[in-house]
């Protein structure tokens, strides 16, 4: 019964610190502000470094020079800072960058509603920027999973060395809600692999690479290790940080694996291709989802963030009056958890996606389901896309009504 | 010579690397890196403790000619990136080499980079033009020169970058030339500068500033003049450099511990068997919102689950304050009203705000005003509390928590010990004043009839 009464903020930002972040950058923007503003308070007092930028392209740069620096950064914002990260998080994904970044959604586009609730990023988060590679995105939809989402973010972006999004809104970050102390679950973090110390040639004079511990003819003579070598193509390439016993070279450009630009096309298509491997190959150990099947029901309700709370409130009051309904409860928005979609929608015959956009998930739900129908010549479920955009949230009755009527 | 693998702090006879510059024969960006190269020398410091970031433009291409740290970035963005690494780890050199284009396109970091006066070293590769891109005009192209973009000369005036970051508290500024003899000097003295430090450096873009405006040594060094532009150190500030200062702000004492979870246990108790639906509308400014939270902490204390939304214009104090809060003996999953079992309706601006939810209140709903708003039109039973018979001077910011208390204690949902307690434990600064107005709802309740509610 031991409970707490607090916003998502608080709980994004104590899971921020226990998971090791020592390093924030942000531009105060609704409703992400609090966010910023518990960090810059909180960092000082365990030797961290937090700071107001000159604006968002600034914040993510810091957290970014940071991070290189071996920092373990966040950064903050809502829909108009992402789309002023957007281009450094294509430098994230490229130099290969551990990164949080929340986005509190806000109603957009352009400056929209500062204090309205949305679930309008969902797409953009994904494509946010050139080339088209891959991003994680989780979403959390309660103040526990806040806690425990903010975690798995760390650990991702750490052990992946790449930028992980935390996709939540307002209603979650800024809201008041009773927590039960229990629905606290710390999990270990991982941190990005590193190099090991430098050793002696070989007895030939061969030096030897400090990350295989082999004789590496391919070194050059300041080089301890390659930065970019990546055997097999969807290896998290250790690192080491800038101050460290080894020279770091990190780039935005297309390069070798010393770090060097390249227009060679074999090493250009083997990078690119480990840009994407690295990510898809995990694809399993990403799918994080809440699954309440519930036999002989014909609806499965799929939602996530703010939208699944009114989802579960809804299935309950169905199944007390003995019209059953399933409903999954997505974590992980990016990439798309397709076995647990799948495996979610088996034996329904109507999905029904709900979120506070025009559908903007509907269609990873289709073309997931489509797929999978036609693969397997299976009869494809229905699929409908309940959307609410007025800056209100889906309610439980929307979700009731659309439940087959108990006559039919 | 070769690098130890085993000595990381070890000192280099060279710093550049075997890979020739890829730059155009006689471009100023060879020259200036020769100044550093030779300028590194002298310093002789651990090549893992120096970092050079390159911004974008041919510029961009020159850390790979080194045998240090590398960070290469978004174009205009180094200065940032330096920021970053520089707070990340203070002990470590970091040098910005950048373009005029960079200076353009990133000139807020620049100048925010100076006011902090972190300690970086920026280079500035000032050939007045975009080399890379095919000589289109930049921040600093002199009036009247010709451009890809600039056909029929420049008419923008130029950026006195030096003037710039000096009024904006750079620690040390210095402007010279690709010929001068003494910039690994310079650069020396910038890089030991405990601060922000930059250097102007202006030089020829052989392919295209040249060309296009027949300039050579000359033309440059006359252009100095021309602009009136000084050179030299133009500054040298005695400032504290902002990453150490900002390791020392840490030390300093702070509220303690504010993070860690703020446990609640039940100590009362609530006889509530259904969700109840409570919103306070009144104005931004008038303590609203921690009325809203005393009473949450107070259902939390009762074993209750509470949930509390606020909305509230971007312009805190003034306009309306609407706090949604809902009780439930059960999760709350759900957190939308679409319709208050009670609405406190505090003032005029909060009126304005829940005129849609006083139209869906029904005869079992209850509305708990002041005498103002006594003749809003709704079905649901009115509670009309008149202020003046609390025994307390009412104010407009005491207002919120008076007629919160009031309803509190007249729904019963938990005992007004529940919301004493809260106030003491959650709101301890403002404890005396507000359990006074919390002991005035008591008289204030009495003074009425208080309409019955199921709960
Ligand atoms: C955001 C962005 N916009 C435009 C470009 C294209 N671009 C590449 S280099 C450059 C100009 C570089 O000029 P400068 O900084 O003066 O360097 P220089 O080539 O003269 O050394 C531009 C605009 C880019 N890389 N990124
Ligand atoms: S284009 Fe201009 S700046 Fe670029 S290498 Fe050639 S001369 Fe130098
Ligand atoms: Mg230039």
């Amino acid at each position: 019964m031991t409970r707490e009464y607090v916003d998502g903020a608080t709980a994004i930002a104590r899971a921020a610190l226990r998971s090791g972040c020592d390093f924030f950058a942000g531009y105060p923007i609704s409703p992400a502000t609090p966010i910023l503003l518990h960090m810059l308070r909180e960092l000082p007092k365990v030797g961290g470094v937090g700071i107001e930028a000159e604006d968002e392209i600034g914040a993510i740069s810091m957290c970014i020079g940071a991070a290189v620096a071996g920092a373990r950064p966040m950064t903050a914002t809502s829909g108009p800072g992402i789309s002023l990260y957007s281009e450094n998080i294509g430098l994230a994904i490229m130099g290969e960058t551990p990164l949080v970044i929340v986005d509190v959604m806000r109603m957009g586009p352009a400056t929209g509603g500062a204090t309205t609730t949305a679930q309008g990023d969902v797409q953009f988060i994904r494509w946010g920027t050139s080339g088209g590679y891959p991003i994680i995105a989780l979403s959390p939809s309660s103040v526990g999973e806040c806690y425990l989402l903010t975690q798995r973010a760390f650990d991702l972006a750490e052990r992946l060395r790449t930028p992980v999004f935390l996709l939540t809104d307002k209603d979650m970050v800024m809201s008041m809600a009773t927590v039960d102390v229990d629905e606290y679950h710390d999990i270990p973090i991982g941190s990005r692999p590193r190099v090991p110390p430098a050793k002696p040639p070989a007895a030939d004079g061969t030096r030897i690479n400090a990350v295989t511990g082999r004789p590496d003819g391919r070194l050059r003579p300041e080089e301890t290790y390659l930065p970019y070598d990546f055997e097999p193509i969807d290896v998290i390439p250790p690192t080491s940080p800038f101050g460290g016993p080894h020279i770091t070279r990190f780039t935005t450009s297309c390069h070798d694996e010393h770090a060097f630009l390249t227009k060679d096309p074999q090493k250009v298509a083997r990078l690119n291709e480990h840009l994407r491997a690295k990510i898809e190959s995990r694809r399993h150990e990403l799918e994080f989802g809440l699954v309440d099947r519930c036999e002989d029901a014909q609806v499965l309700f799929i939602s996530y963030g703010t939208t699944a709370r009114a989802m579960r409130e809804a299935v309950a009051r169905t199944r007390a009056e003995g019209i059953p309904a399933s409903a999954l409860t997505l974590h992980t928005l990016w990439p798309v958890p397709e076995q647990l979609i799948i495996d979610a929608a088996r034996g329904h015959t109507r999905v029904v996606v709900a979120e506070l956009n025009h559908g903007q998930y509907a269609r990873e739900v289709e073309r997931i389901l489509y797929r999978h129908a036609a693969l397997h010549r299976l009869p494809p479920p229905t699929i409908i896309s309940l959307t609410r955009v007025d800056g209100r949230l889906l309610t439980p009755e929307q979700f009731l009504a659309e439940l087959p009527s108990p006559q039919s | 010579m070769t690098v130890s693998t085993l000595a990381p702090l070890q000192t280099l006879d060279s710093y550049r690397n075997e890979r020739e510059y890829p730059f155009c024969p006689g471009c100023g960006h060879t020259f200036i890196l020769n100044h550093l190269e030779a300028a590194l020398e002298q310093l002789q410091l651990p090549p893992t403790q120096v970092v050079l970031v390159s911004d974008i433009g041919c510029v961009g291409l020159s850390d790979q000619y080194f045998r240090t740290n590398a960070f290469h970035g978004l174009h205009g963005r180094s200065v940032a990136y330096a920021t970053g690494i520089k707070l990340a780890n203070p002990d470590l050199h970091v040098i910005v080499l950048m373009g005029d284009g960079g200076v353009g396109i990133g000139g807020t970091h620049l100048i925010s980079a100076a006011r902090r006066n972190i300690g970086i070293t920026v280079l500035v590769f000032n050939n007045f033009n975009f080399g890379m891109t095919g000589g289109e005009h930049s921040v600093t192209t002199p009036p009247g020169a010709i451009t890809a973009t600039t056909r029929t000369g420049n008419l923008e005036r130029p950026l006195d970058v030096c003037a710039t970051v000096a009024v904006n508290g750079a620690g040390y500024v210095y402007r010279g030339t690709s010929f001068d003899k003494d910039l690994p000097d310079r650069i020396v003295e910038a890089v030991r500068y405990d601060g922000f430090a930059l250097l102007d450096i202006w030089e020829l873009c052989t392919a295209y500033f040249v060309v296009n405006n027949d300039f050579g040594r000359k033309e440059l060094l006359g252009m100095l003049d021309v602009l009136g532009m000084e050179t030299g150190v133009l500054q040298k500030l005695d400032r504290p450099e902002y990453a150490r200062k900002l390791q020392d702000v840490r030390k300093r004492p702070t509220d303690g511990d504010s993070m860690s979870i703020r446990t609640i246990e039940p100590l009362y108790s609530s006889p509530l068997s259904r969700k109840l639906h409570v919103v306070l509308a009144g104005s931004a400014g008038a303590k609203v919102r921690s009325a809203a939270k005393a009473a949450g902490y107070a259902g939390v204390l009762s074993g209750l689950w509470v949930t509390q939304k606020d909305d509230y214009p971007s312009t805190v104090k003034s306009g309306h304050s609407v706090s949604e809060l809902i009780f439930s003996p059960a999760e709350i999953l759900y957190s939308g009203i679409a319709k208050p079992d009670v609405l406190v309706l505090i003032s005029k601006e909060g009126l304005d705000q829940v005129r849609h939810l006083l139209a869906e209140m029904t005869a079992d709903d209850l509305l708990v005003t002041i005498p103002e708003f006594s003749d809003v039109p709704t079905k649901a039973r009115k509670l009309v509390l008149d202020p003046r018979n609390s025994g307390i001077r009412v104010t407009r910011t005491n207002l919120s928590l008076l007629l919160t208390a009031t309803t509190l204690r007249a729904l019963k949902i938990f005992p007004p010990a529940a919301l004493e307690e809260a106030i003491r434990r959650f709101q301890a600064r403002f404890a005396e004043e507000n359990l006074k107005v919390v002991q005035a709802a008591a008289t204030l309740l009495a003074s009425v009839d208080v309409p019955s509610i199921t709960l």
